[in-house]
């Protein structure tokens, strides 16, 4: 793979090259998983980006050979598991009505539009939500849950994971028009301010730099079609909103916290570059 | 006791006799190593799978013995030669004493 030539070769091509997308396009691995299930790991640009890229990639393309192979099969897929536990959990009576989620929504597969369509706007709430946001709302207004679980716990990735799972080959369309724009503009605003102490905006290392190095890994886009992800230093399930947290922390700035408006709006935004890619998750990542 | 423990194995539906198949197998399961503290800085005993085996119409394929530092949900790839139809029986043990098996049948044409 190109990624991989470029630690051997590379490194003029890179010193020369201004838009890295150059080196690789003829990158061309393709995603099928348990040998039937296609994915769009490469697609053209949404039209909001206006240029900024040409081409948005799922970080899958971006990995090396074995940790993409661990994806290709949900035996090898070590997010699956968590993902069967999540199904658990959607069938486990909770909260003081006695109900599970199985009570209003019958099964898994009857929410597989939702991760490709969240974060949006609640038009009850007035506000955008992520598919968390969702969970604990219904856990809270219909189940009668008094401690809904938290937006990074074990049983909140282990549901998410299912949704995941159940929409892949969906095809990311977040809606940002609308009741959303005002968030998704704020999203935007943030990806592209600099923060911390090293001055990084999402934009320096995700838009300007995908493909290169950082350390002794290639940077990706940043989409997000594959989270839930289980990251393999871990060796567990990673929410997107840690995610975001554990990149900012890495600028060496004081982070927003995980469930923040500032991180809902961040989400909507970093999910609209990926309209056009497929849920892929629980994706496999390293 | 171990929470969530559930096997899982990929056997080939069909063969040609004297193949060698690729057998995976895949068991859920924390294996607490029993060297780990938890927040109150006591013992957390251990808990492993402490041995797999799998047999093929009756007759040893493998059969492991599996220590405390093996990672969590294990996953055993081996091969198998393949003589006739007939039945893959797996069996792993758990330190509470909890026996799970699972099973996969074979044709050969």
């Amino acid at each position: 793979m190109n990624f991989k030539l470029l630690t051997v070769g590379g490194m003029a091509a890179m010193a020369l090259s201004v838009s890295a997308a150059a080196l690789w396009a003829d990158e061309d691995a393709e995603l099928v998983i348990n040998g039937d299930m296609e994915m769009i790991v490469r697609a053209d640009a949404p039209a909001h980006l206006d240029g900024a890229l040409n081409t948005v990639y799922s970080g899958w393309v971006f990995r090396s050979d074995g940790t993409q192979a661990m994806q290709t099969d949900d035996f090898e897929n070590p997010g699956m598991l968590f993902a069967e536990q999540g199904q658990q959990l959607f069938d486990t009576e909770m909260g003081a009505n006695g109900e599970s989620c199985a009570s209003c929504h019958e099964n898994a597969e009857s929410l597989s539009n939702v991760r490709a369509t969240y974060p949006q706007w609640d038009e009850e709430h007035g506000t955008v939500q992520t598919v968390e946001m969702q969970v604990i709302e219904c856990q809270t207004e219909q189940m009668g849950m008094e401690e809904p679980w938290g937006i990074n716990s074990g049983e909140m990735l282990n549901v998410t994971a299912l949704l995941a799972s159940v929409a892949r080959g969906n095809v990311v369309n977040v809606a940002i028009d609308g009741p959303a724009q005002e968030t998704w503009e704020l999203g935007r605003d943030i990806y592209y301010t600099r923060f911390g102490q090293l001055e990084l905006s999402c934009a320096s290392c995700h838009e300007e730099n995908y493909g290169n190095y950082i350390r002794a890994d290639h940077l990706s886009q940043g989409q997000i079609n594959g989270f839930p992800t289980y990251r393999l230093k871990n060796a567990r399930l990673n929410g997107v909103q840690n995610r975001f947290r554990g990149c900012v922390r890495d600028t060496r700035a004081e982070t927003f916290a995980v469930g923040s408006p500032e991180f809902t709006a961040l989400e909507l935004y970093v999910a609209s570059r990926g309209n056009g890619l497929t849920v892929e998750g629980p994706s496999v990542r390293n | 006791m171990a929470d969530n423990v559930t096997p899982r194995v990929r056997v080939p539906r069909e063969a040609s006799a004297g193949e060698a198949v690729s057998i995976r197998t895949l068991i859920s399961h924390t294996m607490e190593s029993g060297v780990r503290r938890d927040s109150d800085g006591n013992t957390i005993p251990r808990s492993i799978i402490n041995r797999f085996t799998c047999t093929f119409n009756g007759e040893s394929v493998v059969d492991v013995t599996m220590e405390p530092s093996i990672s969590t949900n294990p996953y055993f790839q081996f091969e198998a030669v393949v003589p006739e139809s007939g039945t893959f029986a797996f069996t792993w043990y758990d330190d509470d004493g909890s026996v799970y098996e699972d099973s996969a049948d074979i044709t050969v044409a």
